[in-house]
Formats: structure tokens, sequence, C-alpha cells
């Protein structure tokens, strides 16, 4: 499975700021729900998180050792 | 399209002030469109106009000689940029780049200046917004030193590192900034220099650690 950022709709405020600085065209916001249309086009910028006044949306990191990432 | 008063009364710097007032700053204001990743600023040049983003995101940053970015302030809609050099003269101290497709509104030095002598609740207003944006940037400047910010972070991915053994959780930069008592901008910088220095390599989702000696000594970790 492709590993997504992390939306909060409870928390989304529907501002469109995600959409705006998307670079990968990768976000959409649709009758104010914020979605992602295509999962493994996002490159993992994380400037939706930036950006987001609300905290609504994540794009959390695994951290491993190199010799445990295979 | 023409200068919106009902998006003027969203704009920190004009909060309260009456529809004669408006109408007043409204016929010396001028807007601006700007596509991904265009630059309205330039750092060193001659500023001309105060900048208010109306929608899109703004960021502004400055950069070293060695090239690299040090993001100072993302301006949201409702926010403004280039304050410094229009009410204090000088230079822009920074650069402005467009995240995505922004819409601002801008107002030349000179027509603030004249605004600001002839409504005294801009100039209030004015104050309060520079207080904010001074409160911020000492914030910063606390964080600037890059080996302190650099040291916590490296010490935050050992400790969250995953050996294989058990699930552990995943940190967003938000997260890591919070944990390290320092502002987000600061953990990208501090990520992209354990990168270059070659302690850990940045994947989609993942960061890697490479060099897991080379971070526990700058962590302090005495083994």
């Amino acid at each position: 499975m492709i590993e997504m950022p992390v939306i909060y709709q409870d928390k989304c405020n529907g501002c469109g700021l995600c959409v705006n600085v998307c670079s990968s065209n990768t976000l959409v916001l649709y009758r104010n729900v914020i979605t992602f249309i295509e999962a493994g086009v996002c490159g993992w910028c994380a400037m939706c998180e930036a950006v987001c006044p609300t905290g609504a949306i994540n794009c959390p990191y695994e951290i491993v050792f190199e010799e445990s990432s295979f | 399209m023409a200068i919106q008063l009902e998006t003027l009364k969203s704009i920190d710097h004009f909060s309260g002030l009456d529809r004669a007032e408006l109408e007043a700053i409204k016929g010396l204001m001028f807007e601006v469109k700007a596509g991904r990743g265009e630059f309205i600023l330039h750092e060193g040049e001659p500023a001309d106009a105060l900048y208010f983003v109306v929608s899109g995101v703004v960021k502004v940053f400055k950069t070293s000689s060695e090239g690299k970015e040090q993001i100072l302030l993302i301006v949201r809609p409702g926010e403004s940029f280039n304050d410094v050099p229009v009410f204090g003269g000088g230079v822009n101290p920074c650069s402005a780049q467009s995240m995505g497709e922004v819409v601002l509104y801008g107002i030349r030095t000179g027509d603030m200046e004249a605004v600001l002598k002839t409504h005294p609740r801009l100039a209030m207003n004015v104050m309060r917004v520079l207080s904010q944006k001074l409160r911020h940037m000492v914030s910063l400047v606390e964080d600037l030193s890059f080996k302190h910010v650099t040291a916590r972070v490296a010490k935050i991915l050992l400790e969250y590192a995953g050996d294989g053994t058990g699930p552990k959780p995943k940190l967003t930069q938000q997260e890591m900034a919070a944990m390290a008592g320092t502002a987000r901008e600061m953990i990208g910088r501090s990520l992209k220099d354990l990168e270059e220095e070659g302690m850990i390599k940045m994947e989609r989702h993942r960061i890697v650690i490479t060099d897991k000696e080379a971070l526990q000594r700058l962590a302090g970790i005495v083994l």
C-alpha cells in the first residue's frame, strides 16, 4: 500500500492552502473535503503540512536505521 | 480584478477601520498575481511596496553565500510581507517567492506613509502587527544556532528510530519541532543539513539513518 499524508477532516477548515502549494497536484478540495486524487504521485515535500493553519494534514516520517530498512 | 473592500477588511493591518478609511486605502492599492515558484521580491533589491496575501501562500526567506535557504516566515491570506523596508527604509532584507498560485494586494511605500499620517488607527494596527512579527523573529533568532537545533534533532531521530523489534511511532516535522523546542522551519533546515553531512537519507516517507555513530556524536551521546 502506498503511504500517503494523513488528513484530519474534522480539523480541516476548507481554506485550500494545501491544494494551492501542492507541487505534485495530488490534492483536491471537493465540496469542502480535502482528498488525494493520485496516490503514487505525492512526493512527500510536506509543504501541505507546513502551510496548513489548523494542523489538519500530517506527513509523518518513519525513522529507521539503514541496516533495518531492507 | 479590482481591489475588494471585503478582502481589505480581512487583512490584519486594516482590521477595525471604517468604510471611509478603507475606501481611501483601496484607491492607493494595486493587485499582483504570481504563479507557482515566482519571485515577488529579491533580497537586496530596493523595496518599493508593502504586500498583502489575498489568496495562496508566500514564503519569505534569506539565502546564505553558500546558497542555503532559511525560511523566516510563511505568509498566509490576510498577512503581509516586506514591512521592514517599507516602514524603516533600506532594501528588501529577504526574498519572497510564491508557493502556489497567489494573488497579492500591494501599496507603494510613499502611499503607505501618506496614509499612516492621516489614519492613526492604521498606525496602531501596523505597530501591533510589527510587534507580533518581532516576537516571532526573536524566537527564531534563539533557534538560529544551527548546531544546537540540529543536535536536538539528531537526538530525536536516534530515540525514535526503529530497530525492527517492534513498531515505533512516526513523527511529523511539526512534532519534531515541538519536541526540539524550535520552529518547524528549523526542522526542515536541520534535516537537510544532516542529509548533506551524510548522516541521514530522506526518502519519500522515511528518514533513514545512514551514519548512526556520527549522529550519536552530534547528539552528544557518549558510548
